[in-house]
């Protein structure tokens, strides 16, 4: 038994007293990043105007030239990424639509055919030509065929058999059961990221981003897929990978946006979210504002008492006024209560598309301004791509979230969906301003209007 | 350019397979340059991997595909389905795949193939497996997976015992760590030797206020402290222990962003100020004049407008809230 008295917590390393002067690996790690980004800040701060606007300027050329020669050359150090390829092109293919750089046809033309090649003859794209099919790169490939956005790229994507693959990933007669020690408690539905692979929040989101978009989502794919989101979200308030885990930033926007798509989000304890999504990651909170004016335009809450209430049920009747915390809440369900007389007419397409259709009424929960600033100071690399943070490498990964980041964050202030920015919410030239995304399935929004037309006529 | 030696093409019992290049097409895009061994390999394993072969020799092949490139699924996916064919010795399989995840232990596949052997071996091996993902923890105490992993083999296969005593020990090395609270949580909540959460809160109360006490800037412990209520609003208020918490800190350093905010939590779910706590919030409400006639909670809301600039945003929205929730 573990049942031994409890020893006190330790203390740590504070810094500012000299009685403690051991420090934390957490805190030496944090206290590195922070004095490498207040040396570049303090630069920007020192110096001349003119210099200041080059600092503050989106190296454009640089990128284009970075992102458009992997699109044909790389290293043989990136036989780690042999099993990602779809991911390397939308990688590359999405960040060059947000710096609305037109590829020549004949590289379109390539790229779809190199997808067709990952295309598995029973559905779902794999990491390269002839590898088993996988979620994520099957998202990875849907990306960036709808990126493309020619007929050609859209048809060569077997919606049926894209459909049965992401089926027989929810078959529970595999050889995998994730969470034994959950068997007493009713079995929930998720993704499998391959066959017979790993279950997770990831899975989830690719899946269900790749259905909606594609306009194959229905109730059958839909199944449970909000509930096991939910069990991930944690008692700081963020989604993590699996239940129990740790909330993670990645996790957090996978969990939120799969449930914004499959219209539950009010299965998660969002006000907690909210104050959680603050602290992990900025990007997420153009989604949450965007369901905050939602929540101003359909329903407030009449006069619920927060105090009484308890969250640890998840039936019907609590989710619209149990985890409320007094917060304005989200209803915008409307085919929730009739679901089940109605199963087959929900239009899960629908809920992407309303989601940016939306007129934005509450500003960015987040510091739109300051994000820009880190990643025009901190994120842009000299030669051309993005990093993580200053002591790091660019990648195209980086590449590619930086500059939705960065997009997201021009076009937070923006009350109107079809405006433009005003010139004060777009930090340094206002040549700065990327193509806007949707970001629940982050591509870019024109590329996306193009691609629901489409796939709402199949 | 010659193969190197030691590759499938020399290797005796290859000599009937017919290697299979990638099929790129003719015009490639995202080509990666491989060197000639990554090359041999993986033309060998396409071989035998369309032919479904579950052969010693192709599972020899798999060690040396995974090797050069352990992100391949599809080849550990290929792996498992031969070493169930030839009835492998999974304990031997787990020698290798714990080597493997030495060198690349934040790498999905290999943490998966670990769970797969570790759910086939059973309870048996719950120990080994805390044993090792003890030794990832200890070169990267917050590595994602080998949390994961070490969650799952608890709740699947057990080994709860002295699993409070390693969070403890965490704690002792970095308060800081989150990862370590986040399993403590699980500990506390989760452990069937323990009781669950009402069991232990009070003593949890109390280890959390001690931890942010010595260390008020550590955001760890004030979410923790929140989460031992998740969902328990009336009872979180109900604790003095915790208006206590934010007051003494708030006493010390006013702008203590986490003690504000934890405190704007009890208020709006209904805490009722004493005295005591009206007059330490005095001089904040008195920093600022449109601050005179508000209510505590929207003061406590201007004053993390202040100090906390980067979320100024939130804090803005949060008081919206407050007013649309009096009207």
């Amino acid at each position: 038994m573990d049942s031994s008295p409890q020893p006190a917590p330790p203390t740590g390393g504070d810094p500012a007293d000299p009685e403690l002067p051991r420090l934390t690996v957490t805190q030496v790690e944090q206290m590195k990043v922070e004095a490498r980004v207040a040396d570049i800040y303090r630069v920007l701060f020192g110096a001349a105007p003119n210099t200041k606007s080059i600092m503050l300027e989106l190296w454009r050329d640089q990128h284009i030239e970075y992102l458009t020669h992997g699109l044909r050359h790389l290293g043989p150090a990136f036989h780690v990424l042999d099993a990602n390829r779809p991911w390397l092109c939308y990688w590359m293919v999405h960040p060059l639509a947000l710096l609305d750089e037109v590829l020549d046809d004949d590289l379109e033309d390539d790229i779809v055919d190199f997808l067709a090649r990952c295309q598995d003859k029973d559905g779902g794209y794999g990491g390269g030509p002839g590898q088993l099919p996988h979620l994520a790169t099957t998202y990875a490939a849907v990306n960036t065929l709808v990126t493309i956005g020619s007929e050609m790229a859209f048809s060569s994507i077997n919606r049926d058999n894209l459909y049965k693959f992401m089926l027989r990933l929810k078959d529970e007669s595999g050889a995998f059961s994730s969470f034994r020690a959950d068997a007493g408690h009713s079995f929930f539905l998720h993704h499998r990221m391959h066959d017979g692979g790993e279950i997770d929040v990831r899975a989830s989101y690719t899946a269900i981003s790749v259905a909606s978009l594609v306009n194959i989502l229905d109730v059958e794919l839909a199944k449970g897929v909000g509930d096991y989101i939910a069990r991930c979200q944690t008692y700081e308030g963020g989604i993590a990978g699996e239940p129990h885990a740790e909330a993670h930033g990645g996790y957090t926007f996978c969990g939120l946006a799969a449930l914004i798509l499959l219209n539950e989000a009010e299965k998660l304890d969002l006000p907690r979210l909210i104050g959680a999504a603050i602290a992990l990651t900025q990007k997420l909170v153009m989604i949450i504002d965007e369901q905050l004016k939602l929540s101003y335009s359909c329903k407030k809450p009449s006069g619920e008492d927060a105090c009484g209430t308890s969250s640890s049920g998840c039936t019907s009747e609590k989710s619209s006024s149990g985890k409320t915390d007094g917060l304005p809440f989200f209803f915008f369900h409307e085919m929730k209560n009739s679901s089940l007389l109605f199963v087959y007419a929900v239009d899960y397409a629908k809920f992407g598309f309303d989601f940016v259709q939306q007129s934005n009424q509450v500003g960015p929960l987040f510091h739109n301004i300051a994000l820009q600033q880190y990643i025009l100071l901190c994120a842009q690399v000299l030669e051309g791509g993005l990093r993580d943070k200053p002591g790091k490498n660019r990648d195209h990964y980086h590449s590619c979230y930086c500059l939705s980041g960065l997009s997201v964050s021009q076009y937070s202030a923006t009350t109107d969906s079809d405006s433009c920015p005003l010139p004060q919410h777009v930090l340094g030239p206002y040549s700065n301003l990327l193509e806007p995304i949707h970001p629940l399935y982050n591509v870019v929004l024109d590329k996306y209007h193009t691609a629901y037309e489409f796939f709402s006529q199949e | 350019m010659e193969h190197a030696k030691s590759g499938p093409a020399s290797w005796p019992e290859m000599a009937d397979v017919v290697p299979v290049p990638q099929d790129d097409g003719p015009s490639p895009v995202v080509p990666i340059a491989y060197r000639d061994d990554f090359r041999e390999v993986m033309d060998y394993f396409r071989a035998l991997y369309f032919a479904g072969e579950r052969s010693p020799r192709a599972l020899r092949l798999t060690a040396e595909a995974i090797e050069l490139n352990p992100g391949n699924y599809t080849v550990w996916h290929f792996r498992r389905l031969i070493l169930e064919a030839l009835d492998y010795d999974l304990l031997q399989e787990m020698n290798f795949v714990e080597k493997i995840a030495e060198c690349n232990s934040k790498n999905y596949q290999i943490w998966h193939h670990k769970r797969w052997l570790a759910e086939k071996l059973g309870p048996d091996v719950a120990n080994k497996e805390h044993e090792f993902t003890m030794k990832i923890l200890a070169l990267d105490a917050k590595n994602y997976h080998a949390w994961s992993h070490r969650q799952w083999v608890l709740q699947a296969l057990g080994g709860w015992e002295s699993e409070l005593q390693y969070c403890n020990q965490l704690l002792e090395e970095d308060i800081f760590n989150n990862s370590a609270w986040n399993q403590r949580y699980l500990v506390i909540t989760r452990s069937p030797l323990l009781g669950g959460l009402t069991a232990m809160r009070d003593s949890e109360v109390d280890y959390t206020i001690e931890a942010i006490l010595a260390n008020p800037q550590n955001e760890s412990p004030w979410r923790y402290l929140k989460g031992l209520y998740k969902g328990e609003n009336n009872l979180l208020v109900a604790d003095e222990r915790i208006s206590d918490v934010c007051l003494k800190v708030l006493k010390n350093d006013w702008s203590c962003v986490f003690a504000l905010s934890l405190l704007l939590d009890l208020l709006r779910s209904g805490l009722q100020p004493l005295d005591e706590l009206k007059a330490t919030l005095e001089p904040i409400r008195n920093s600022n004049p449109e601050m005179a006639d508000a209510d505590l909670a929207t003061a406590v809301c201007c004053t993390l407008q202040k100090c906390d600039p980067l979320r100024v945003n939130y804090w803005s929205w949060y008081k919206t809230t407050l007013s649309s929730q009096i009207s």
